[in-house]
């Protein structure tokens, strides 16, 4: 009972989220029910016993993907209302391409359907996903692993070289040098005359 | 562990080196941080360069057999390990001087041999793949080093994205192959070669072979060679121009005789038609070009061309053939770029051909080692490079491919007209202000690689020990 409840509740926040990323005004609320759209996805995933996939669409797509949208929409100033306002003359050939996508769902979703007693199998050594994957990759893939991030590493290095630039003169926060200050080098009593200031 | 290890042992030293050794000496605030650290990536490299050697000679296969070491790796991985020592050793007055001397710059092209390695030993298209993105990535990085020049960013972009284009056909084309021979080893490729095959597995074959082509800027996938070439730090150049063109070609040359030894007619045509276009490509090319480095960016083109002749033939004589080639393309290639980094006035560096003019009574040195270099490249003997070439037509007339092996002459002729316009220039024009007195070091590196190129073509102590070494690693792709 509770499985077929949160399917149907995490389905229903999908949609709705995935409905709001087209018709919110504001693109930075767009990405962000993107975020919710593949966050319920994560979770459809989830109660399928797909727990390697949810994680995976969480960290690439939520943790990678959605922020770089997110940069864009915030950092290039695009203006949205002068993209929307080609919408009726594009309309007919987006129209088209809409159904297209439609049918195809449609095709895809009745030959699964059709066919309804397909449902994941369980490994036979009760393994779960993760402990799958982790078992080839450290062992049999684990010359691939290393070097991939091998990779990786030489395009951090590559981007710190490219564009990292040390500025003179810059105010750097040293929380050592905050922590360790004491009362005395912080404050200055002084004896003022009323009425002649600090004479700075 | 150690069966496993033993055969990535020379990857393991540069990647130990890079990672742990080079960076973290990257934190010290010494003045003497980045001379110390290029001593680091040059030990590196030179254990690198000879580990295989020392270890044992045998055929080792490892990771399942994803990685192999055998003698024609142990060999390619040999010149490309002194090559990236020589690069390092020979930047160091260069980024001085243009004030980009960041250690970054050593670990960056360890890393980028470290590429070449695995390149090389590849033996599983997974491996195949990382080793070619590990070497661009840090070459893309590379070619942009100094970041404040227009020019080099240029570079670094153009070779950045025509790089992942080549990179996509490249997979496009492991994808056919894995779909239709349903194995990502080079064996396994092999047998599914040897039963019924779709055409799947000939179209991911030449996808392959395009993508590598980018990587030896072979015709008519040279495009980018020119302006990154010119728009790259110069000793940046000179290691594109040698080391990863003998790791890709290298790679090539595996690709064809191990997995698709069974396809010889499909590639043999493929190989022709990319060694045909680049000899023309790279000869005419070259002829109106006034700066030098983009003019070695033709003559590498040209040089590329000649080396896929041998590999047509399909015969052991053709892989030795291609090897010898390289190699004394390699050494002179980085004897002609220690004498570009010579071309140094008072206000900074020069890259024009017509800055050589009346090079002789300025400076005779410089003027005597590069026209030993240029005289090689034309392949007039007794220079190495008349016997290179020697060794790399000879096989393509023994497996009756005439026509390439004349095109290759007649673009050798062509070709000579430019290396002959810098002699001339050289020897017989009116003398410009001299350059400034260059640095031992580059010095040293042209004088020892004019003499090597000498004493390789005449001496026989040198050459039959070479020679022994490079048949040695050919017939290890015909185990």
């Amino acid at each position: 009972m509770l499985p077929v409840l949160s399917f149907y509740l995490i389905s229903s926040v999908a949609i709705a989220a995935a409905f709001m990323v087209v018709a919110s005004r504001n693109p930075v609320h767009s990405v962000m029910f993107l975020i919710l759209t593949f966050f319920s996805a994560a979770g459809l995933f989830v109660l399928m016993g797909a727990e390697f996939l949810a994680l995976l669409l969480v960290m690439v797509y939520v943790g990678a993907v959605a922020v770089l949208f997110l940069f864009v929409v915030m950092m290039l100033d695009v203006d949205f209302s002068e993209m929307k306002r080609g919408f009726f003359s594009y309309f007919p050939m987006g129209g088209v391409v809409a159904v297209i996508l439609l049918m195809e769902l449609i095709v895809i979703g009745g030959s699964y359907f059709a066919d309804s007693e397909v449902t994941p199998e369980p490994r036979a050594d009760g393994l779960s996903n993760i402990e799958a994957f982790g078992n080839v990759l450290f062992t049999d893939y684990a010359f691939f692993f290393e070097a991939s991030g091998l990779i990786l590493l030489i395009a951090m290095i590559g981007a710190i070289v490219l564009t990292l630039r040390h500025r003179t003169g810059v105010r750097r926060q040293d929380i050592t040098k905050q922590v360790s200050r004491t009362r005395k080098d912080g404050v200055e009593l002084v004896e003022i005359e009323s009425g002649a200031g600090t004479g700075e | 562990m150690w069966m496993t290890l033993q055969p990535v042992l020379g990857e393991i030293i540069l990647a130990i080196t890079a990672s742990q050794f080079m960076l973290l000496t990257g934190l010290s605030k010494s003045k003497k941080r980045p001379d110390l650290i290029r001593l680091m990536a040059v030990v590196g490299l030179l254990a690198f360069a000879f580990v295989g050697f020392v270890t044992d000679r045998n055929v080792t296969e490892t990771f399942g057999g994803a990685f192999i070491n055998d003698d024609f790796a142990r060999y390619v991985k040999l010149i490309i390990g002194l090559a990236g020592a020589a690069a390092i050793v020979l930047s160091r007055n260069y980024l001085r001087s243009e004030r980009l001397d960041q250690y970054e710059f050593s670990v960056l092209l360890v890393y980028a041999v470290l590429g070449m390695g695995i390149m090389v030993s590849s033996n599983d298209l997974l491996t195949l793949y990382i080793g070619v993105e590990m070497q661009a990535l840090a070459l893309y990085v590379l070619a942009a080093f100094n970041r404040d020049s227009l020019r080099a960013s240029e570079a670094g972009l153009k070779y950045f994205v025509l790089g992942a284009l080549s990179s996509g056909i490249l997979l496009y084309g492991a994808s056919l192959i894995y779909g239709y021979s349903g194995s990502l080893r080079f064996d396994g490729i092999a047998l599914a070669l040897q039963g019924d095959y779709g055409p799947g597995l000939v179209g991911g074959m030449i996808f392959l072979l395009c993508g590598l082509a980018f990587k030896i800027s072979a015709a008519p996938f040279h495009m980018w060679t020119p302006d990154v070439y010119e728009g790259a730090p110069t000793p940046v150049t000179g290691f594109f121009a040698g080391a990863p063109k003998l790791a890709a070609i290298a790679l090539i040359a595996r690709v064809l005789y191990e997995p698709f030894g069974d396809l010889a007619e499909g590639w043999t045509l493929a190989l022709m038609v990319f060694a045909g276009l680049s000899m023309v490509v790279g000869a005419l090319g070259g002829l109106m070009q006034t700066n030098i480095k983009r003019l070695m960016a033709y003559s590498s083109i040209t040089n590329m061309g000649y080396a896929l002749v041998p590999l047509t033939a399909g015969t052991l004589a053709g892989v030795a053939g291609m090897l010898t080639f390289m190699t004394i393309y390699v050494v002179t290639v980085i004897g002609v770029f220690a004498c570009i980094l010579q071309m140094r006035i008072r206000n900074g560096i020069v890259e024009q051909i017509s800055d050589l003019s009346g090079l002789a009574e300025t400076n005779k040195g410089l003027a005597i080692t590069l026209t030993v270099m240029m005289v090689s490249l034309i392949g007039i003997p007794p220079f190495a490079g008349f016997w290179g070439k020697w060794f790399a037509f000879g096989p393509a007339i023994g497996a009756g491919h005439y026509f390439i092996v004349v095109l290759a002459l007649v673009a050798s002729v062509v070709g000579a007209f430019y290396y002959l316009r810098i002699i001339r220039l050289m020897w017989f024009a009116e003398a410009n202000e001299g350059f400034v007195a260059a640095p031992r070091i580059e010095r040293s590196f042209s004088l020892v690689s004019a003499v090597l190129l000498l004493a390789m073509g005449i001496l026989p102590f040198i050459t039959y020990p070479g020679l022994n070494l490079i048949r040695d690693a050919a017939s290890s792709l015909f185990g």
